[in-house]
């Protein structure tokens, strides 16, 4: 194995036609910030009811996807597979990008975006939102010095590699943690209250967040024709495998614990049978095209050696990541709070009715330049500093290569 | 409280003697009116877990085509006044829910607003602290604080909390409500601070339904504490263990 070289990506047409395209859908995003913000909140399609909507699910998207996007590093770092050290540094600017885009969102959807600083200032430690709000800034941090270590040769600072890369790894754990917690520790609503959301959001991140960094690797290699090797290709999707599995594991033992519960039943009838648009969103989005169609490309025989097939493998999952997301996030609101077990009830307010909810036009371009915001900070990152190896091919990384 | 805490003490202290100053002078008025500036405390007096305000609902007096408390409520705290908002994006601070039980076909009619938890989930979720509980048991909203994030409607068991989607104008000057924040019922804090009963209680007694009693739990001689400990009563989601403030009779 030979040492890896790392260079900056060049700046052609089409890293600049990016870079357009991007700020045109991050513009079009602080637009529909400032018409919401403007407003108010009764430009979207979110209410009373549900409180939370597509802007929710794109951010936590991008930040359960932001502590999966530093595995790779991590697995190099902490676990010291070798064929992992040169993605290092990718993995985790990747991470940092879509944490940052994912809490742009976030922010930015709240009713007053003007009082960040006090949530800065102001803290709760009851509340987990607080908890996170430490987290996510600890995580950036953690990771800009774990970046550090990975980038400057100096031997004072490259000391500090492994240490910086298991407490960035500890840290994504308890971060995921929190995350899930969110809604785990959501006591009164059916379709949360429970221990498992927590690992099973880990699980989730390892998924996704493996997801992006694969579609990130192919697409940075392709467009900028380094050579890119079968070896790290093959390790990836094998492992995509096993995290997509991971992912249906919790899935089904988070369904199956529900339905021996009879006063849950109500909620899993929904979600499983007649929800509507959730249901359909659940069978056809999550569990087929997000999970069990990817794992059959990954791993059928026809589709598992192709790059095209293991790209588009990826993209499912992260469809199907999106999928989940809104069954749990948007589904579980519109299942009504039972106040009242044993009786019909009706009311004024929404009582006893399975709530409805259609994202507005604004609420999914905020989504969007989330997303944007994270490939830009990218894509900016690796024109700028050293974070791509020069080439990922077998002789480069494998360190089981054999001429 | 310490007077760093309160740096605005001296005009408080103004206002409230102002205040006091007044009431006398209703005191001087009607009887009713005396009993109940009787119960106000100071104004410059903090409130304390001496009382614990409570309400009890007692189901089989409140009829199904009554709304009464919701009307007086909308009234009392400017409520009803969005101009965009769609009708799941109103405010609702008390709303009349019909209960009509799937095995025994009983029915009922009962109000359902914040339950003023003794530990109410909406405080522990909230990031920076301004959902708060009074140390007389009122949860309220911290406006000053409040960064819109929803979390508190995403923890409350009675979905009380309201959002406000717009900006409102023509608001009432006890209860100023912001765009982007997050309100509920607050037991008429200001209506409670004077010795004043919420203004649900009251329109519920001026029809003659006294389906609900409003008082002082921890007063042993209060009609609210004496009703509690002699009929059995409930809380909604009892399961959750929060000791709601707002208890039933009759479900």
């Amino acid at each position: 194995m030979k040492t890896t070289k790392f260079l900056e990506i060049g700046s052609g047409k089409g890293y600049y036609g990016l870079l357009i395209m991007l700020g045109v859908f991050i513009l079009a995003g602080l637009s529909s910030f400032f018409f919401m913000e403007h407003n108010g909140h009764w430009v979207t399609g979110m209410d009373n009811q549900i409180v939370w909507g597509a802007p929710h699910v794109f951010a936590i998207f991008l930040i359960v996807a932001a502590s999966g996007a530093l595995n790779v590093a991590s697995i190099g770092t902490v676990f010291n597979k070798q064929i992992y050290q040169p993605l290092g540094r990718l993995s985790a600017l990747l991470a940092v990008a879509l944490l940052i885009g994912g809490l742009t969102v976030l922010v930015l959807d709240l009713g007053r975006p003007d009082r960040l600083i006090i949530a800065m200032t102001h803290y709760n430690f009851k509340s987990i939102f607080a908890w996170n709000i430490i987290l996510y800034n600890g995580f950036i941090a953690l990771v800009g010095v774990y970046i550090w270590t990975m980038l400057d040769p100096n031997p004072a600072v490259k000391r500090f590699y492994k240490v910086a890369g298991f407490t960035a790894f500890v840290w994504r754990l308890i971060l995921t943690t929190g995350t899930g917690s969110i809604f785990g520790w959501l006591l009164a609503r059916q379709a949360y209250d429970a221990a498992i959301l927590a690992p099973m959001f880990i699980v989730m991140s390892f998924s996704f967040g493996l997801a992006v960094f694969m579609l990130v690797m192919m697409a940075t290699y392709n467009l900028t024709d380094r050579p890119l090797g079968d070896a790290v290709v093959r390790r990836l999707k094998n492992l995509l495998g096993v995290f997509i599995a991971g992912v249906l594991y919790f899935v089904m033992v988070y369904h199956l614990t529900n339905l021996y519960a009879t006063k849950l039943h109500g909620v899993e009838a929904f979600i499983l049978r007649d929800g509507g648009i959730f249901t359909q969103v659940f069978w056809i989005g999550q569990i087929i095209i997000g999970s069990l169609l990817p794992l059959g490309l990954l791993f059928c025989r026809l589709t598992r050696h192709s790059r095209f097939w293991i790209a588009v493998a990826s993209a499912l999952v992260i469809f199907g990541g999106f999928a989940q997301l809104y069954v749990l996030l948007i589904g579980g609101q519109a299942y009504p709070l039972v106040l009242f077990p044993g009786y019909e009830v009706s009311s004024g307010f929404a009582d006893g009715v399975i709530n409805s909810y259609s994202p507005s036009l604004p609420e999914l371009v905020l989504g969007f330049s989330g997303i944007a915001v994270a490939i830009a900070m990218t894509v900016v990152g690796m024109r700028v500093l050293r974070f791509t190896p020069v080439s990922l091919a077998d002789e480069v990384v494998d360190p089981h290569h054999s001429k | 409280m310490s007077n760093q805490q309160q740096p605005d003490l001296a005009r408080r202290e103004f206002i409230g003697r102002g205040t006091a100053l007044a009431a006398t002078g209703v005191v001087l008025a009607p009887g009713v009116v005396l009993y109940g500036v009787a119960q106000a405390k100071p104004a410059d007096e903090a409130v304390s877990s001496k009382n614990r305000w409570g309400m009890l609902v007692d189901t089989s007096k409140c009829s199904s085509d009554c709304n009464d408390c919701v009307t007086a409520c909308n009234k009392e705290q400017g409520l009803g006044n969005e101009t965009h908002s769609r009708e799941g994006q109103r405010t609702q601070y008390i709303r009349k829910v019909e209960l009509h039980h799937k095995a025994t076909e009983v029915t009922h009619s009962l109000p359902v607003m914040c339950q003023h938890c003794w530990s109410p989930p909406c405080v522990d979720v909230c990031p920076t602290g301004a959902s708060f509980k009074r140390a007389d048991g009122i949860v309220l909203v911290d406006r000053h604080i409040c960064i819109g994030c929803r979390f508190c409607m995403m923890a409350c068991p009675y979905k009380a909390r309201s959002f406000v989607h717009e900006t409102l104008t023509d608001q009432k000057p006890h209860n100023p409500r912001g765009k982007g924040c997050v309100e509920a019922c607050n037991l008429c804090v200001h209506r409670v601070d004077e010795g004043r009963e919420p203004a649900c209680v009251e329109a519920c007694a001026a029809n003659g339904s006294n389906a609900i009693i409003f008082g002082d739990l921890n007063d042993p001689n209060s009609d609210i504490a004496q009703r509690v400990k002699k009929y059995a009563s409930s809380e909604i989601r009892a399961d959750l263990g929060l000791n709601t403030g707002v208890r039933y009779q009759g479900i």
